[in-house]
């Protein structure tokens, strides 16, 4: 079967077609779906795609968490669908309160546009289920607030289930325990600051975030039919 | 109905690292600043709100600052009213 992905567009994100194409080329079936609207349609996993929805007004995620697709997305979430937010999409959900913690400036002030190593620490992620913990990859990194922070309490737990999904190899950014990205007790929804989609072609200089997205259709895949088997 | 003047000041909790505030500070001594420190940077928001009085204003700018002005895992806010004449 194909693997529907619905790619969330807000007024201000610039990274859907990206994810669009990349899910696309690896064999599974993209859709734009737009912020306004209240139903995510039928589809096996959603991705919150990087850029600036709302302008980052207030704080990046502030508004677009607002947005009337949120609560099809909380909804989806809850059922166990796959749902992952990149970078903009990653604070989208801290502030929708998927996740926990926040992303504040980066150390240093500076946008930061690079292509940074990251390793994956767990394999029980949407994202990383198909990948080896231990494994090092080349993704890029664009972004202002990626500077992950949370209290003590909630990093420790994040430690204890195993929820930290990524680890910067070289920390860019000041984030607490040089997390890259993390996931929710349940495992299906991602948030992480690099860029898979920009790491989807050796053209792009990079394919390892292909791994990822393969990932992710695989569990897409595996929910949809485990949710068809009880139907 | 009574109206009120509202100031919102929003700032990075205690602790939590301000690079802004820092970078601020740190060009200070340039500019002939020797005596200035701790500076933190943050954010304001003026609005008038309608209450019956000045306690029910209080807890609607309240509940405004935790679900929307404010994100609680990183920051503080503290809300001045007035009335207005």
């Amino acid at each position: 079967m194909t693997v529907r992905v619905g790619v969330v567009m807000f007024p201000g994100s610039n990274c859907e077609h990206d994810v669009a194409e990349a899910v696309e080329s690896l064999g599974g079936e993209a859709s734009i779906v737009w912020h306004g609207d209240r139903s995510v349609g039928p589809i096996d996993a959603i991705v919150l795609p990087g850029g600036f929805a709302h302008g980052d007004y207030l704080r990046p995620g502030a508004i677009a968490r607002f947005s009337p697709i949120m609560q099809a997305v909380e909804a989806f979430a809850a059922n166990g669908g796959p749902v992952v937010g990149i970078c903009n999409g990653f604070q989208i959900l801290t502030e929708a309160h998927l996740l926990p913690g926040a992303l504040q400036k980066n150390r240093g002030l500076t946008f930061l546009c690079e292509t940074v190593e990251i390793e994956v620490v767990t394999d029980r992620s949407v994202l990383t289920s198909g990948v080896t913990p231990g494994t090092k990859l080349r993704i890029p990194i664009n972004h202002f607030e990626g500077n992950y922070t949370c209290d003590e309490a909630t990093l420790a737990r994040l430690r204890e289930e195993d929820r930290i999904v990524f680890r910067y190899v070289a920390n860019p950014n000041g984030s607490v325990g040089d997390i890259a990205g993390i996931c929710n007790a349940a495992g299906n929804v991602v948030g992480m600051m690099p860029h898979p989609e920009r790491a989807s072609d050796e053209l792009l200089g990079s394919s390892d975030g292909r791994v990822l997205l393969r990932s992710l259709l695989a569990s897409a895949g595996a929910t949809a039919q485990t949710a068809g088997a009880a139907r | 109905m009574k109206r009120f003047s509202a100031l919102v000041e929003v700032m990075l909790r205690p602790g939590i690292a301000d690079p802004q505030g820092t970078t601020i500070e740190r060009a200070l001594p340039a500019l002939g600043f020797e005596t200035i420190s701790g500076v933190r940077a943050g954010k304001s928001f003026r609005f008038e709100v309608e209450a019956t009085d000045e306690e029910a204003a209080r807890r609607e700018v309240d509940e405004l600052c935790r679900r929307f002005l404010t994100n609680p895992v990183i920051e503080n806010s503290n809300v001045t009213l007035e009335p207005v004449p």
